[in-house]
């Protein structure tokens, strides 16, 4: 019987939260956290753009700071938590930066916005009302090649609004 | 964007055209639902990688792949993807397809290929220089993929009106798409036995008919499904030697074969803008006014044709669209090199001697101590101007957009008031909407649309048109629901698939609004008139009083009588049965009112002396 090749053997296992599930998950040694949350756990909503870290398409928030997932181990994800935009939406509902994407169109081709997303996310959950030079300081790391990052800046805005106003209406 | 409240010709308000709303597609993108190619996963599903040329130029001597083909996990090794010869760094040689995507990777490493070194060619002027090798057997002549010569009017009387004659040479280094998602596909054969496959290419009908031929299969036993582009920019228009190793792969192995390129691959396959050394002599008049215009361009096309010969005309064809050139010569000249193929880019062929022109102008402008916006106000072509190559423009309004931007821009108060290296400037460009002739020659329409009306009150629209992030479905929900008064909620698209739409070419020369958008009215009105019929009977309304607005068809003259869609569509369904309509667009030929079809007149296409 040959033996199967190493990138054939699911020989690593971690627990780690994923989108505020607690997640086990085998994987073979060498794949990025990248590789096995679109391979192994089929969440492809996270994408790839070079695999290199300069595009910034698979970025995910670990223990809630963006990453790039392509040049994250999976092994050093045990125990922590990732949040990807399959974890955005809360209740059946979508994020309000969702929300503002959509309707502004800050989403065109929709290659690079899961990881914009989650970035402005993180970015949002630091400093609830960030400057434009700060949301653009935030999300420099993210490629777009469609919308010229205008209506991406937009959006982020009128989400940081609705934000505010929802607080409002809680408190 | 139309303004809000703009009118249809009935005098309608539009009620989804130009009014702000989400985009159809736009839930999907945003919580990464969207499933690109490389989101497919399928059972059994084995993964490709190209083995590619090291060399810029070279004979394949030998390849073994038997020490490929044996490694554990690899099922297959196909070669012959060039046969005999490599033509540019990245030209791919042969495939390993594996279990596992590291697999097929680490194989590439055991196939031996022997090469011998042939002559690099690495610029048009060395291509011009070196008629020997042939890069290819096809072209012109020597390297010279494609000359193009055209004269448009007395040329050189134009010049000898002029008061001054400028000449400059000019050089646009090229550049690339750089899509953010990489080229991918996966194919599989379908359990009756035929071929299907996903891809993130901009053109599925034309990749359909390309893997016809290399595969030697029916086209109606293929199917080409284009999933949404994350980005295409002209980058995903060719059809790609990777969609061929997959469809082959898979119908070989029966099981699904992906392939992803990686970053580094999609440089290699590049299509991008070319580089292009270019020409000008422009007389002008002391006002400004222009006499005449020569332009020749030396085009650096790469290794391969792509829709070079496209280019090669787009690069000379638009010079006369935006500024008044009574008389207008063209030469153009592609030549082929040892490097990635240069193809279609955003404006195909056109941003390069725009470019040239427009610097020019701002030296005409220096000299003639013309303001250059001034300069440009002054010799803007008009809307519906028929240009002296006979293209019949438009509402182009260029003034009055350069008045405009002189207006908001606050140019008088920037244009040399800055200090030293910073500065103003102001540059036009324009473009056609949409190819008049399609890649292969026919007299088919360019694009069609189906619609299936649904006693549920839905409409389903079939269209070949692709998702490419420029909004084509959200463009064709648009218009459906407009002219049938629902909302765009309620339509449901199925685009970019061979087998369930009709044709369209493809999502390139911003042609899909104008194509497939008329193709959907027609369709839609066709529609509109038949649920029409039936209402208008049931109701005993005269049906041109009939209006479709809010998901109902009722009495303009008395809104509340009125029928809801979904019950106009039972109306419609019972009275004439199964309701389906189609509508298509085919570009039209200008005729008659003196104005002729594009009939260039053609000079003798001595090769370009270029010193």
């Amino acid at each position: 019987m040959t033996t199967l090749p190493i990138e054939s053997q699911k020989t690593s296992q971690i627990r780690f939260t994923l989108n505020g599930e607690e997640t086990d998950v085998c994987f073979a040694p060498y794949k990025t956290l990248l590789e096995v949350l679109r391979e192994d756990l089929g969440h492809t909503g996270t994408k790839h753009g070079c695999e290199l870290g300069e595009c910034g398409a698979c970025a995910v928030l670990l223990d809630g700071k963006p990453v790039l997932s392509c040049l994250v181990l999976a092994v050093d994800c045990s125990g922590r938590q990732v949040l990807t935009v399959e974890g955005l939406g809360e209740d059946g509902n979508l994020h309000p930066l969702q929300d503002a994407f959509a309707d502004l169109g800050a989403a065109q081709c929709g290659y690079c916005t899961p990881a914009i997303l989650v970035t402005a996310k993180a970015l949002l959950d630091q400093n609830p009302h960030p400057s434009r030079d700060q949301i653009r300081e935030a999300i420099s790391g993210n490629l777009c090649r469609c919308t010229g990052y205008l209506q991406i800046f937009e959006a982020v805005e009128a989400a940081v609004l609705k934000i505010a106003a929802q607080k409002s209406t809680v408190t | 964007m139309t303004p809000v409240g703009a009118r249809k010709a009935n005098g309608d308000e539009l009620r989804v055209i130009g009014v702000p709303r989400r985009r159809v597609d736009a839930r999907a993108k945003v919580t990464g639902q969207t499933r690109f190619a490389d989101d497919i996963f399928l059972p059994r599903m084995a993964h490709s990688k190209l083995l590619r040329s090291p060399h810029p130029h070279a004979r394949i001597r030998k390849i073994d792949t038997s020490r490929a083909a044996a490694h554990p996990g690899v099922y297959l090794v196909l070669q012959a993807l060039c046969v005999d010869r490599v033509r540019h760094v990245g030209d791919p040689v042969a495939a390993v397809i594996a279990r596992e995507e590291l697999t097929a990777f680490e194989a590439l490493d055991l196939i031996d290929v022997e090469y011998e070194i042939l002559t690099t060619i690495s610029s048009s002027e060395e291509a011009l220089r070196t008629p020997e090798p042939r890069i290819h057997e096809y072209g012109e002549e020597g390297n010279i993929h494609k000359l193009v010569a055209l004269e448009f009017g007395n040329v050189e009387e134009g010049f000898a009106e002029a008061d001054e004659i400028f000449e400059d040479t000019f050089f646009f280094q090229g550049n690339t798409h750089l899509a953010i998602e990489q080229h991918a596909a996966v194919a599989i054969k379908d359990p009756d036995g035929k071929l299907t496959i996903w891809s993130s290419t901009q053109t599925p009908h034309y990749l359909h008919r390309a893997l016809a031929k290399v595969l030697e299969m029916p086209a109606a036993h293929i199917r080409v499904i284009a999933t949404p582009n994350g980005g295409g920019f002209g980058g995903k228009s060719d059809p790609f030697n990777h969609e061929i190793v997959v469809a082959k792969a898979a119908l070989m192995l029966d099981r699904p074969v992906k392939i992803c390129l990686t970053r580094e691959e999609v440089f290699y396959c590049h299509r991008g803008r070319h580089p292009v050394l270019m020409k000008f002599k422009t007389g002008v008049k002391k006002d400004g006014a222009i006499t005449g215009m020569h332009l020749q361009t030396l085009i650096d096309g790469g290794a391969y044709g792509s829709y070079g010969v496209a280019s090669t005309f787009y690069a000379g064809a638009l010079q006369t669209t935006t500024y008044h050139i009574p008389r207008y010569r063209y030469q153009g000249c592609r030549t082929f090199t040892n490097k990635p193929p240069c193809g279609p880019k955003r404006g195909h062929g056109t941003p390069q001697p725009r470019f040239g022109q427009e610097v020019q102008l701002d030296k005409i402008a220096e000299r003639l101590k013309m303001d250059p916006a001034d300069l440009r106000l002054r010799i803007a072509e008009s809307s519906n101007a028929l240009t002296a190559n006979f293209f019949r423009l438009g509402t182009v309004n260029l003034a009055e957009c350069i008045r405009r931007v002189v207006k908001v821009s606050g140019w008088k108060e920037k244009f040399r008031k800055f200090p030293e290296g910073r500065g103003v400037g102001l540059a036009c460009s324009a473009y056609l909407t949409g190819a008049g002739l399609p890649i292969y020659w026919n007299k088919m329409p360019h694009s069609g649309v189906q619609l299936k009306f649904d006693r549920s009150g839905g409409v389903s629209i079939f269209c070949g048109a692709t998702e490419i992030g420029q909004g084509s479905d959200d463009v064709l929900a648009g218009i459906v629901a407009e002219v049938l008064g629902i909302d765009t909620f309620d339509v449901r698209l199925f685009t970019g698939d061979t087998d369930l739409g009709p044709v369209d070419l493809g999502s390139y020369s911003s042609r899909v609004t104008l194509m497939a958008g008329n193709a959907a009215l027609q369709a839609a009105e066709r529609g509109r008139a038949i649920l029409r019929d039936a209402v208008a009977e049931k109701l005993e309304v005269p049906k041109e009083r009939l209006r479709f607005a809010e998901r109902r068809v009722f009495d303009s003259a008395a809104p509340e009588k009125g029928v809801t869609f979904q019950e106009a569509v039972c109306l419609a369904e019972a009275r004439f049965g199964t309701i389906g309509t189609v509508g298509s667009y085919t570009p039209p030929l200008y005729k008659g009112g003196g104005v002729g079809p594009l009939r260039p007149i053609p000079i003798p296409p001595p090769l370009l002396k270029w010193k």
